[in-house]
């Protein structure tokens, strides 16, 4: 019978779940890093039992982790010494610098800082991690200040794909409330060489040539709260997501609006309907239906908290426009949680599983595609991703 | 021999107990004292000092003998009692947050 594997990161540290394909009773291990905060972990699609995970810090900086067994032991990649033919001790770990050299890298120019001015770019975390669909040692991460990394070592070392971050835009990015962060890394199945990015708050990027230049696609967006709503750059697009049958049919969650793109993101339209609220963090594909998408709307500005108190998932099986709430098992009142843009995931299996985890510690599991929920756990520290492995 | 005193955290991702313990040739500085724990621990490498500018990371302390080294330039020798393992040379994280 096949397994559910829950990778859960949270504000102090990374917690795995485990269930087989009944979804009804859960081991439970970790925490993990106990103490760090866990802003991603992911699984790699070439080999399930090779899993990514950024811990981060505020006092010790960057850290990746790898684990080779499904979660059960972990190690930083080039953390250990390797003695060269000299006998001096070397090593390499947790360093992203980023590319200014004059063969392939891009100047280091300034952002924008909120109010407008300039300012410098500085690395401060790995925001999100996303394998390689083919190879386990191939691995993206995301960072703030807004760049993409990519590692070919298993994570020992990391180069920056400067293309994007010296595309031309840069100038003009800005951070939003969380910090200029690369949250959003989507390989297209159907071609090696095509990739999405989604930055806080420049917007969605794409790649034809795997990395080597990018583009703005941001057509359609429309944002009131930066100076030209129309602007090819500066909207703080939340999240996107795809089905692997079909990569040019990409879902947005944008800070405001819901929105649509059938052309690989040359443009948007809005389909937001008739939900209670188009602010959100996460959205989600159900892994049959390619038209069936899953949010969690969220009141904002400042707010973040379920609308009236009620924790909802709210489900669309037109892929927008028409939307229904999802309320069975999740609190109906008195509910203030925050659902974060990488805390939302699907399973593989038949029914489709879907789950999110919450600020404030719990995750929340449906075996039928959302039609009943139940908590997996509902303790931990503020749930900061989840990811989903389904396993033979 | 010096000691150092390296704070939980890094401890835990050094797989290391206790202090810690170095050999270091020649004058012993701040500088000195990090390129030791940095080439025994790799994994450090980035968490108390910044990779390129190798400057101490913002949250980071030093202290030694009961004093403030966290701003002391990094060549500058460190105390005797340090240099000959009578006292630790300490590595704290900040107090930030309650």
């Amino acid at each position: 019978m096949s397994k559910v594997r829950v990778l859960v990161g949270t504000r102090k540290g990374a917690f795995i779940l485990e269930s087989d394909g009944k979804r009804e009773k859960w081991d439970v291990s970790g925490p993990h890093f106990t103490g760090w905060e866990i802003y991603h972990m992911k699984g790699s699609p070439a080999d399930p039992n090779r899993i990514y995970a950024s811990q981060t810090s505020g006092w010790f900086g960057q850290v990746i982790q790898r684990s080779n067994d499904g979660g059960r032991t972990w190690e930083a990649p080039g953390g250990g010494v390797t003695i060269t033919p000299s006998g001096m001790p070397v090593g390499e770990s947790n360093k992203f610098v980023y590319d200014t050299s004059a063969e392939t890298g891009k100047p280091l120019t300034t952002h924008q800082w909120y109010d407008g001015t300039p300012h410098p770019w500085e690395f401060k975390r790995v925001w999100h991690l996303e394998p390689s669909l083919t190879d386990a040692n191939t691995v993206y991460a995301g960072v703030e200040d807004a760049a993409l990394f990519r590692s070919s070592d298993g994570g020992k070392s990391w180069q920056e794909l400067s293309g994007l971050r010296g595309h031309g835009t840069g100038p003009s990015w800005h951070p939003g409330a969380g910090g200029m962060c690369l949250h959003t890394v989507l390989l297209d199945p159907s071609n090696s060489r095509r990739m999405y990015i989604a930055i806080s708050a420049a917007g969605a990027f794409r790649t034809d040539d795997a990395g080597k230049t990018w583009k703005p696609i941001n057509r359609g967006l429309k944002s009131e709260y930066i100076p030209d709503p129309d602007a090819e750059v500066g909207h703080c697009v939340h999240r996107i997501a795809m089905h692997r049958s079909r990569p040019n049919v990409l879902f947005m969650q944008k800070h405001w609006d819901v929105m649509r793109s059938d052309d690989a993101g040359d443009s948007w339209h809005e389909v937001s309907g008739n939900l209670p609220t188009d602010f959100g963090f996460v959205i989600d594909v159900h892994a049959h239906e390619p038209e069936t998408i899953y949010v969690i709307p969220i009141k904002s500005d400042s707010e973040h908290f379920p609308p009236e108190g009620k924790l909802r998932v709210y489900r669309s099986r037109t892929g927008g426009n028409e939307w229904e709430a999802l309320t069975k098992g999740l609190p109906q009142r008195d509910c203030y949680v925050n659902v974060l843009r990488d805390a939302m995931a699907v399973d593989s299996l038949d029914k489709c599983g879907v789950y999110f985890g919450t600020t404030g510690g719990q995750v929340y599991a449906s075996a039928d595609a959302g039609n009943n929920w139940a908590p997996i756990v509902r303790d931990l520290p503020g749930v900061l991703c989840v990811e989903v492995q389904t396993l033979p | 021999m010096i000691r150092v005193m390296l704070p939980q955290h890094l401890r835990t991702l050094a797989h290391v107990d206790g202090e810690v313990t170095l050999d270091i040739e020649g004058e012993v500085t701040q500088r000195s004292v990090l390129d030791a724990i940095e080439a025994r621990y790799p994994v450090l490498r980035g968490t108390i000092r910044d990779h390129v500018t190798l400057r101490r990371r913002p949250f980071i302390r030093f202290f030694a003998c009961e004093q403030d080294l966290s701003h002391e330039p990094p060549d500058a020798p460190l105390p005797e009692a340090v240099a000959t393992g009578g006292e630790p040379f300490m590595i704290v994280g900040a107090i930030a947050g309650g």
